[in-house]
């Protein structure tokens, strides 16, 4: 099956550094994400595995093979292109069989491979039909059954999702995860959308300015982002100025000024001195009077600031004695109510000693 | 309802101003003509030019409709012959123009935008002189004291083969109508080919099409709708050109533009002229009608 390997992978457009020194191995089969903001670098990397861009420096090994001088013809790696890229002269069939045809395939092969293609993608009927009598989702699809039909060793979607309105959207991403299960192919996925980069992913690359911030699972990638960057890009986050200090039996202990010690896991390299922020979820933070946040183990007295309702929850802003904002999040579970605690109440806020992350500079 | 008629009437009226002026333009300067063409084609011609009237007193003087022309153009092979001659130098100049124009107006369509407007220029700019300023121009290149035939003469010699002579041949006809219309070919082909999306390329040669297959498969049946926008802005001019091979033809290289000239001008026979003009329309519709019908599919994309 195809592992693909990037091995220091540079690229620069003049004096611009696109991509920096990023190393990544993707497995056999593996849907893995590279999710970043705009202008970080995604696509250059995508088109430098496809052959349309060349690094000035490292190695692309697909299998252990490198890449570097098989023009993109060649290259047993397709794109599924964020505008689809459909030929416009060419029927739904033959935009298909396209890659087949090119290949010199025998007609009688062509016929039955398209037939199990249109298929596997549902347009069966719609083979006679041109590109823009199609829907959005339906041109996705064709994109999408053109790039596997010669079963490439790896699938590139640059932004295939991007230009289908939010519903169509998570229909396809559904469709995407069945068919990459169903046809074994290992897919490399570039988002901007976080949202999708977690509902799609096997593994998630964080990049930002051409380098690889993070590469994780998607929960560990939510729950223990390694810097602020990757905690801020990825989910909604309360981040709190805090430091290390040491503990009244020597142990390290984690404070925050004006507001004292908070109980949080501390990772192995910070020691006695560090200066850094906490860093903790709006869901993980808990909001309500004195009693019912007694368990737990961080708990402080606030007041609501702000409250943002949004159908299903509603996010509290509550500020601290030193001043500092938290996030918290409610779910709205009694039908029509959109506030529990009213602007300006005092109210607790507490969360669990294993909640949060910190984050040294 | 006091709105909506206001509405109405208020898009209505530009719409009005918009196409009334062009519609006049055609009416006045093809329609009448035409149909002025059509009766001329059918009388008889006057003494000094003109048309005979249509009714005289004296019987015996020619007056009232014929078809006469129309039988005399039937009559002779050589009016026909004129015709396929004509048809034949106007098709090759199109090829050989499409041919020239093809891979130019690639380059300039794939070239950064900043130099593509000054490539353009440089294009159209022999539209700035006179063309019969640029037919002279080429009279004096390939004239018999030129460097140009003398050298090709040297060169024959060489080989032992016989002198030849540029000028007033057809070989003189064809490369001056080629300079005259490549521009035509070249315009539409750059409009249409800068249009592409480069990342069909990009799709076609990621999905395993070599630069050959990208062409053929790609560019060239995108670019359908351009090539024959500059076939017909040269195919239909250059079949009643009359000024080239007047000036750069031999004695047989004439075409119809020559014949319809001199039945004005020399001849003085307007009703055989009207003839030979309608015909000429005729010949041309019909071949843009059956290019139009073979390229169905080219158009239906567009
Ligand atoms: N051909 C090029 N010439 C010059 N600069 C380029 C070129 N291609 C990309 N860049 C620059 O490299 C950087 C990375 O571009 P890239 O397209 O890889 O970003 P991206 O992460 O895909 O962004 P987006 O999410 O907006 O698509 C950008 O700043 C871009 O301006
Ligand atoms: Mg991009």
């Amino acid at each position: 099956m195809a592992r693909l390997e990037l091995r220091n992978i540079t690229r620069r457009f003049g004096d611009f550094v696109a991509v920096d020194d990023v190393s990544l191995t993707i497995e056999s089969g593996e849907f893995f994400t590279l999710l970043g903001p705009s202008g970080c670098g995604k696509t250059t990397i995508l088109r430098m595995i496809a052959g349309f861009e060349f690094p000035d420096a490292g190695q692309i090994l697909l299998d252990g093979i490198d890449l570097v001088g098989t023009p993109a013809e060649k290259r047993p790696v397709h794109t599924v292109f964020q505008s689809y890229a459909l030929f416009p002269h060419l029927t739904v069939g033959e935009n298909i069989s396209f890659p087949l045809r090119m290949a010199r395939h025998a007609a009688a092969d062509i016929r039955q491979r398209l037939k199990e293609a249109l298929e596997q993608v549902r347009l069966g009927g719609k083979a006679g039909k041109y590109p823009h009598e199609l829907s959005g989702g339906e041109q996705q699809r064709v994109a999408l059954a053109r790039a596997l039909i010669n079963r490439p060793r790896l699938l590139l979607l640059d932004e295939s999702l991007a230009a289908l309105d939010a519903k169509l959207r998570e229909e396809m991403q559904v469709e995407l995860i069945n068919l990459q299960r169903e046809v074994g192919i290992t897919f490399v996925f570039v988002t901007h959308a976080q949202v999708e980069a977690l509902a799609l992913s096997h593994r998630i690359a964080v990049m930002n300015q051409g380098k690889v911030e993070q590469v994780d699972e998607p929960a560990r990638l939510y729950g223990f982002p390694r810097n602020r960057f990757v905690a801020d890009f990825i989910g909604q986050i309360t981040m709190i100025p805090a430091q290390v200090e040491e503990s009244a039996h020597g142990h390290r202990r984690l404070v925050v000024d004006g507001l004292g010690e908070i109980v949080t896991p501390l990772p192995q390299g910070v020691v006695i001195g560090d200066k850094g922020v906490f860093a903790i979820r709006p869901e993980q933070v808990r909001i309500g009077v004195q009693a019912e946040l007694a368990e737990l183990k961080n708990h402080f007295t606030g007041e609501v600031h702000s409250l943002l309702y949004q159908g299903d929850v509603s996010v509290y802003r509550v500020r601290l004695p030193n001043g500092t904002m938290i996030e918290a999040l409610l779910p709205n579970s009694a039908p029509g109510r959109a506030e529990l605690f009213k602007v300006g109440a005092e109210i607790k806020v507490g969360w669990r000693h294993d909640a949060g992350v910190f984050l040294h500079e | 309802m006091n709105d909506e008629r206001k509405l109405s009437r208020s898009t209505r009226f530009p719409r009005w101003l918009v196409s009334g002026p062009p519609l006049l333009f055609l009416l006045l300067l093809v329609a009448i003509p035409g149909v002025i063409m059509v009766f001329a084609s059918f009388r008889y011609p006057g003494e000094f030019g003109g048309l005979a009237p249509l009714a005289a007193s004296d019987p015996q003087t020619l007056h009232g409709f014929t078809t006469e022309t129309y039988r005399f153009f039937f009559s002779d092979f050589i009016y026909v012959e004129v015709f396929i001659k004509s048809f034949v130098m106007a098709l090759a100049t199109t090829l050989i123009c499409l041919v020239m124009a093809y891979p130019l107006a690639l380059l300039i369509a794939r070239s950064p935008k900043r130099s593509r407007n000054l490539m353009m220029l440089l294009v159209i700019l022999p539209f700035t002189s006179n063309f019969l300023i640029g037919i002279y121009a080429w009279m004096i290149i390939l004239g018999p004291q030129a460097a140009l035939n003398q050298l090709i003469n040297i060169l024959l010699g060489i080989f032992g083969a016989a002198p030849v002579q540029l000028l007033f041949s057809p070989f003189a006809v064809m490369i001056t109508m080629v300079y005259v219309y490549l521009p035509f070919m070249v315009l539409p082909l750059y409009t249409n080919l800068e249009k592409h999306d480069p990342a069909l390329l990009d799709a076609a040669q990621d999905l395993g099409a070599n630069a050959w297959q990208r062409f053929w498969r790609v560019t060239f049946p995108l670019s359908q709708p351009g090539i024959f926008a500059g076939s017909a802005l040269v195919f239909i001019p250059a079949i009643g050109m009359f000024a080239v091979p007047e000036l750069l033809g031999g004695i047989g290289d004439i075409m119809i533009g020559n014949l319809i000239k001199d039945q004005f001008l020399g001849t003085r026979d307007w009703p055989f002229g009207s003839t030979l003009a309608i015909l000429l329309t005729l010949a041309v519709l019909l071949v843009v009608w059956l290019v139009a019908k073979l390229s169905g599919r080219g158009g239906r994309y567009a």
